[in-house]
């Protein structure tokens, strides 16, 4: 017991670590994210086929290898060659990994409002954009919490990915100490974490599932 | 008033409208009758926009939303400018589309507040009195699933009339209904009548077509094939197409 509140400083240190990458990736990539399905969904062809690539690049790819190139490769690059930090480059890569799953989410909810609610907000004078903010994506909320749960508590473990830019995360601080005192026990008490911080998301999820349930479709 | 000149409109292959020509003056009650597929759910969708016509002319009460040059060429107005001429008309689906995620308060209330930029407190008195007229005022607060089909028609009706419409077009707005769940959907449309709004209803309620409308057309094959006063084409149809659909129906 005294060995866990001894490592519980540094896991502790590792978890910060890992909650503001899941923060910041969350609060860019849900906007991001949604920004793309609009476009994705509209009725401009150029720009939905460009968004559909660039889905296809951000998803086709490991999300390691995204973080990878814009860490170390990025600042080769003629002209939009800028050289990142490691906390920045994680955010970034992250960020345009995630709007991409993100975008798809939004998109399969945006597609599954029927059209009639479309026609019933013309009729009644709305203008597209209009029947969009009022009627498709308020209702689109409620379809696609359960998706989001899943991606988001994806999110929570993939940030354990950053190891590969020397982050001390919460996995990599685990690993430092089992390294160094030949026990697994750090390992344990990650993993009590791990499940902690899904605990609340699920949780949250759950809170929002129920705040919707208030109507049917 | 609505003015629809020689309309086309094909889906694909398929012509759905062939030249239908048609005027609604104030106050009339048009009812549309024909069987399936004879294009009058189409005609009614593309005299507000729900469609778009491959030929002819709709004007709404002096507006024009769609001309067609000497040369063919099929024009609308510019989109903002559609969706005002089209504000004026309310329309009533058979499929009610009313918003799942408000309630039936709110159902009535948002588009005169987003579209028009009314007050809640200017709106809201108004929407009460509609939900009275068509006896859901009870229902106020509740959300659309929470309701009967009967009810949910009522209520959209009560939606559209809260835009303050000039003409009211119903599509076919008893078709999903029960038949127990009809009467109060069409005792609502006739106390519309009764106050002349200026309604077209494609219908399959011979009665209410007889009873209510001031005028009938029987549409058949994308065209109109006969119109006239209900007492007359009802009593006395003068096309075969005509008394052959009606003879079907009793």
């Amino acid at each position: 017991m005294e060995y866990i509140l001894n490592i519980l400083g540094p896991l502790l240190e590792g978890t910060v670590v890992t909650l503001q990458v899941f923060a910041a990736t969350l609060v860019l990539a849900v906007p991001l994210g949604l920004a793309l399905a609009l476009v994705r969904v509209s009725r401009f062809r150029t720009a939905s086929t460009a968004v559909s690539g660039y889905i296809w690049l951000m998803r086709g790819t490991p999300l390691m290898l995204q973080m990878l190139f814009i860490y170390f490769a990025l600042p080769f690059v003629p002209y939009v060659g800028i050289r990142l930090p490691d906390f920045p480059a994680a955010i970034v890569a992250f960020v345009l990994n995630y709007a991409a799953y993100f975008a798809e989410i939004f998109r399969a909810g945006i597609q599954s409002i029927g059209r009639g609610q479309y026609e019933a907000g013309q009729v009644l004078g709305l203008s597209r954009a209009q029947t969009m903010r009022r009627i498709v994506l308020p209702q689109m909320i409620k379809r696609i919490l359960p998706p989001m749960s899943n991606e988001t508590i994806t999110l929570v473990k993939d940030t354990s990915l950053i190891y590969v830019l020397a982050m001390n995360d919460l996995l990599r601080a685990a690993r430092g100490i089992v390294q160094r005192d030949f026990t697994t026990m750090p390992f344990v008490v990650a993993a009590a974490f791990y499940l902690a911080m899904t605990l609340v998301l699920t949780w949250g999820f759950l809170r929002l599932e129920k705040k919707y349930a208030v109507y049917d479709e | 008033m609505i003015v629809a000149r020689d309309l086309h409109k094909r889906f694909g292959d398929h012509e759905v409208l062939r030249g239908v020509s048609l005027t609604v003056g104030k106050g009339e009650v048009v009812a549309v009758i024909g069987p399936s597929g004879s294009g009058k759910s189409t005609l009614l969708r593309c005299l507000n926009h729900l469609e778009t016509i491959d030929r002819g002319e709709v004007v709404i009460e002096g507006d024009t939303l769609v001309a067609t040059d000497a040369a063919g060429h099929c024009r609308y107005v510019p989109e903002a400018e559609a969706r005002r001429i089209c504000r004026r008309m309310g329309m009533v689906f058979q499929h009610f589309n009313l918003f799942p995620h408000l309630t039936v308060l709110q159902n009535l209330i948002e588009a005169p507040i987003t579209v028009k930029g009314l007050a809640r407190d200017a709106i809201v008195p108004v929407a009460d009195e509609l939900l009275r007229k068509v006896g859901l005022f009870d229902k106020r607060d509740s959300y659309p699933s929470r309701l009967s089909g009967g009810q949910k028609q009522r209520v959209a009706i009560a939606r559209a009339l809260a835009m303050a419409p000039d003409i009211m077009l119903f599509d076919e707005p008893t078709s999903a209904l029960d038949p127990e769940l009809t009467g109060e959907v069409l005792r609502s449309m006739r106390e519309l009548a009764e106050e002349h709004m200026t309604m077209l209803v494609v219908t399959h309620e011979m009665a209410f077509a007889r009873d209510v409308s001031t005028r009938v057309i029987f549409m058949d094959g994308g065209d109109i094939v006969e119109a006239g006063e209900p007492a007359a084409l009802f009593g006395n149809p003068s096309h075969p197409r005509t008394r052959a659909f009606l003879q079907r129906l009793s």
